[in-house]
């Protein structure tokens, strides 16, 4: 009889990487009965993945357009040369498009240096390897809610770091208070955690809405007198509908003197505006030297291919082709996302006024049989069985407010999207009923 | 800011970039060896890359474009590819890579893809593994000498302890059961709690492949403290020459309450010479370890082009039969140059079978039978003779005089004017005392321009 009890770590063991959390049973419900036009019709449609199909066209046009780009033509060295290269420094010419393509996004405001990009086998990589780099194990990192359910497995589960929440709320639209700031210092304090930095995601995924500048300077002003970190996840960047709406912490910290700016460190990954998460490019942004070489050495764990990195540094350099794709993906998210919010005003749902991301944030306060997590996880589970939409329930991005869902739209085709809100109509009017 | 707002794995060393062996690569890069601009140049040869074989891997890419250009009979299949993250991975390269697995090892043992775990590099599979199976401040057991790399890659972000499992040149470095148990209680003394055993077989940097017996007292040896067994096969394709490469997969073969403590890394960095693609993988029946590993590679997914790519390719049996035989047959024929060159000059190897690289013997070459001693041959090898190869003691080797030399990253003609380079300063006496200085040669014709460079590089310099 087989023993079978040599222990694996605790890490290994526990559920700290929470993926028991229903933004991820959503998904599995979706993987197990997926909706598709022709074959299965009243599959369940997948509206909890932040994944950006509206502009793929022009990346395949694009490529039709540049074969040689692909592969590495007929020069002999160009393959063996590209396969060889492991350098964690990544690829120069790779590097100075991603800065070039930030640059872009940002409207040529900030001035992005390749010598201070790193690069991630995706920002889930870069945000973890900030962890590692600003926080010892039972520290704490100050994070907005509601936020990303990722960063509960991104920033904690091997690096031993707390999340203290930095709650917001509806009452003004879920902006981020000094009040709040102050609040949640104050509880890490009691619980004898030292706070070693805050991270923002702007524009904000789940809220779909780019922090205004007046916030982003009292964010700078509060770490700068706690003397903590700022990381700054930039990856909806160039998915805010008009650009000029778009604030980053560059640009803030372009203002301001060299102390500050070395406590501020930016994530941006192609995952998101380019629809590449496949391809797992991410990048981090630091202002500080230090932070950028032991970044480097870190991400030895986590590399880019090189086969991606010359593919991918061809194309962002064409500064004619990315000023049209940008101007074209935020485009056609503005007018997804117009649509969505028409057709639910119309079902009487509201959303939070937004102006970035794949996605809106609703609310179904009106809906609950309860205003509690259970409430809203009853109707959570209802929309997925009965309505067939996987969506995601606010909980489980720690909004402390009940019935709140984000909802993405840049995932599927315009015809799916019509299929899903003209459910989301149904169910509605029928519950009212009920 | 106060620098010391960083973490405590920021601030400290353990990622060992101060070491000698990533020290010669730095002076490598301020001055590579070129034979047409920079002949003068230090050679590179302190670097594990299969650079044989790419003819061999580019002429397949020129009959099948199709694979790098996304292309799939006549489909584009760029937004699929794009859109794939999923860190069970692309199932076609999946299956592509078990099979290729199975046949690199003589197809003895079959591989299940649903046991395979995708990891961008071995560097992050072995990293991941250990945050599996250790708890920060617990230890595994490493034959020494080692991989450098395992330092950072084992201990940095984990916290994990590596202990040594002492080998030493009287018996050829091999594992013994008094060895094992040495280790083991060394563990103790330090009051670490031992997890498992790692072992890298085909050996780095030894070259040599475990024995059968070594392979039995090892599955014997983890199976009796109840610990698990990493063995890192990432050489397993470069097995050139008798005795053949056993994986550990074939040795535990019908054995009992043996299967959920072994755990497989591979990659193919070196037998494809494909370091850049970042492909590198677990394999392991332990269905909690695929499990949290699975979870866990998220921070370091292969991508989905490359998989792409690299299904195909592994998939084209008559590709990889011809390549794996013509692999062998070149490392064998570099490997035995290399020897024959280093005989020459009187220098010995340990006799290898695998991987890239010789242990090679230079204990007569020391000045004193010390690490100092080891030391100061080591940058005479690389300032003066322009060689950079690495020393035994940044492998944790017990014994001075042991150097790592690679043989498959360089030209033919490169590897002559190494062996050239390094008889003529055998010659010129300037090492050791066994040798006769009756006819050195006047030393001024030795005083390079790194031999200056030699009393800087001596203060710590800041990176």
């Amino acid at each position: 009889m087989a023993k079978k009890g040599v222990p694996l770590s605790e890490m290994a063991t526990a559920d700290t990487h929470g993926e028991d959390s229903p933004y991820f049973a959503g998904w599995k419900a979706y993987d197990e009965d997926p909706y598709d036009a022709a074959s299965n019709p009243s599959g369940v449609i997948q509206m909890g993945l932040a994944e950006n199909q509206v502009s793929f066209d022009l990346l395949e046009d694009y490529l039709e357009q540049h074969p040689q780009e692909f592969g590495w033509g007929c020069g002999i060295s160009s393959f063996r040369e590209n396969a060889l290269f492991q350098d964690y420094h990544g690829l120069q010419t790779f590097r100075r498009a991603v800065a070039l393509f930030m640059e872009q996004i940002r409207g040529g405001r900030t001035q992005f240096d390749p010598e201070h990009i790193v690069l991630t086998a995706g920002a889930t990589a870069a945000n973890e390897l900030l962890s590692f780099i600003l926080a010892d194990p039972g520290d704490g990192l100050l994070i907005p809610t509601p936020y990303y359910p990722g960063f509960d497995r991104d920033l904690r589960w091997r690096t031993g770091v707390n999340i203290i929440p930095v709650h917001c709320n509806s009452s003004n639209g879920f902006q981020i208070t000094l009040r709040a700031l102050e609040d949640a210092c104050t509880g890490a304090e009691s619980m004898k955690v030292r706070v070693k930095g805050f991270l923002l995601t702007n524009p904000s995924n789940p809220l779909g809405v780019a922090i205004t500048r007046p916030i982003l300077e009292e964010i700078l002003d509060f770490v700068s007198q706690k003397d903590i970190h700022l990381i700054s996840d930039e990856i909806y960047s160039g998915s805010v509908f008009s650009s000029d709406e778009f604030v980053s912490m560059a640009e803030i910290v372009e203002a301001r003197g060299h102390e500050e700016r070395e406590r501020v460190h930016i994530v941006y990954s192609l995952s998101k505006d380019l629809g590449l998460p496949g391809y797992r490019v991410g990048t981090i942004y630091s202002y500080n030297d230090q932070v950028v070489t032991t970044a480097r050495r870190m991400s030895s764990f986590t590399l880019v291919s090189s086969q991606t990195q010359k593919m991918l540094a061809s194309m962002l350099s064409d500064k004619e082709f990315t000023k049209n794709y940008l101007r074209t993906n935020r485009e056609r998210l503005k007018k997804r996302y117009e649509f969505v919010v028409e057709r639910l005003s119309n079902a009487g749902i509201r959303c939070l006024r937004g102006n970035a991301g794949l996605f809106c944030w609703m609310n179904l306060g009106e809906l609950l049989e309860e205003p509690t997590v259970e409430g809203e996880l009853s109707l959570w589970n209802l929309i997925l069985h009965e309505a067939k939409l996987n969506i995601s329930p606010g909980s489980s991005c720690h909004c402390l407010e009940a019935g709140w869902f984000r909802v993405c739209f840049a995932n599927m085709s315009q015809q799916t999207l019509e299929v899903a809100l003209r459910r989301m109509k149904d169910f509605t009017e029928k519950m009212k009923e009920g | 800011m106060n620098q010391k707002l960083l973490s405590r794995k920021a601030a400290c060393n353990i990622h060992g970039q101060d070491s000698s062996y990533f020290l010669g690569w730095q002076e490598y890069e301020k001055n590579p060896y070129d034979p047409i601009t920079n002949q003068t140049g230090i050679v590179q040869m302190g670097l594990a890359e299969n650079q044989l074989c790419f003819d061999l891997i580019e002429s397949w890419l020129e009959n099948h474009p199709d694979p790098a250009a996304f292309k799939k009979d006549g489909a584009l299949l760029f937004r699929e590819l794009a859109l794939f993250q999923d860190y069970h991975g692309l199932p076609a390269f999946k299956g592509a890579l078990a099979k290729y697995m199975g046949e690199v090892r003589g197809n003895k043992v079959a591989f299940d893809p649903n046991r395979l775990v995708l990891t961008a590099g071995a560097t992050s599979a072995n990293e991941t593994l250990m945050f599996c199976l250790a708890e920060p401040g617990e230890a595994f057991l490493l034959p020494t000498p080692y991989y450098p790399g395992f330092d950072r890659d084992l201990k940095w972000r984990t916290g994990a302890e590596i202990v040594p499992i002492h080998c030493s040149s009287s018996n050829g470095f091999r594992i013994t059961k008094p060895a094992l148990e040495a280790a083991y209680q060394d563990a103790k003394k330090r009051s670490l709690r031992v997890k498992g055993v790692l072992v890298t077989n085909p050996s780095n940097p030894l070259g040599t492949t475990l024995t059968r017996y070594e392979l039995d007292i090892l599955v014997d040896f983890v199976v009796a403290k109840d610990i698990h067994l990493i063995s890192d096969e990432i050489y397993s394709g470069t097995n050139f020459d008798s005795p053949g490469f056993i994986s550990i997969a074939e040795a535990t073969k019908g054995r009992d309450n043996v299967s959920h403590r072994i755990h497989i890394v591979c990659s193919l960095s070196k037998d494809l010479g494909l370091p850049g693609f970042r492909v590198g993988a677990i394999y392991s029946e332990n269905e909690a370890v695929v499990s949290a590993a699975t979870k866990m590679s998220s921070f370091g997914m292969v991508s989905s082009q490359t998989q792409y790519l690299l299904a195909a390719l592994l998939s084209d049996k008559e590709f990889t039969d011809k390549y794996l035989l013509e692999n062998q047959k070149r490392l064998k024929e570099r490997h035995d140059m290399l020897v024959e060159g280093l005989r020459r000059i009187g220098i010995g190897c340990l006799k290898g079978s695998a991987a890239l690289f010789c242990w090679v013997d230079m204990r007569h070459l020391l000045k004193s039978n010390t690490f100092k001693g080891e030391m100061e041959l080591w940058k005479k090898i690389v300032y003066q003779v322009g060689l950079n190869i690495s020393p035994g003691s940044s492998c944790h080797c017990d014994e001075p005089g042991w150097f790592r030399v690679c043989f498959a990253n360089m030209s033919e003609d490169t590897l002559t004017l190494a062996m050239q380079r390094l008889k003529s300063f055998v010659d010129s006496g300037d090492c050791g005392s066994n040798h006769d200085s009756g006819h050195q040669r006047p030393r001024k014709q030795f005083l390079t321009k790194w031999v200056l460079r030699l009393s800087s590089t001596d203060r710590k310099s800041e990176r």
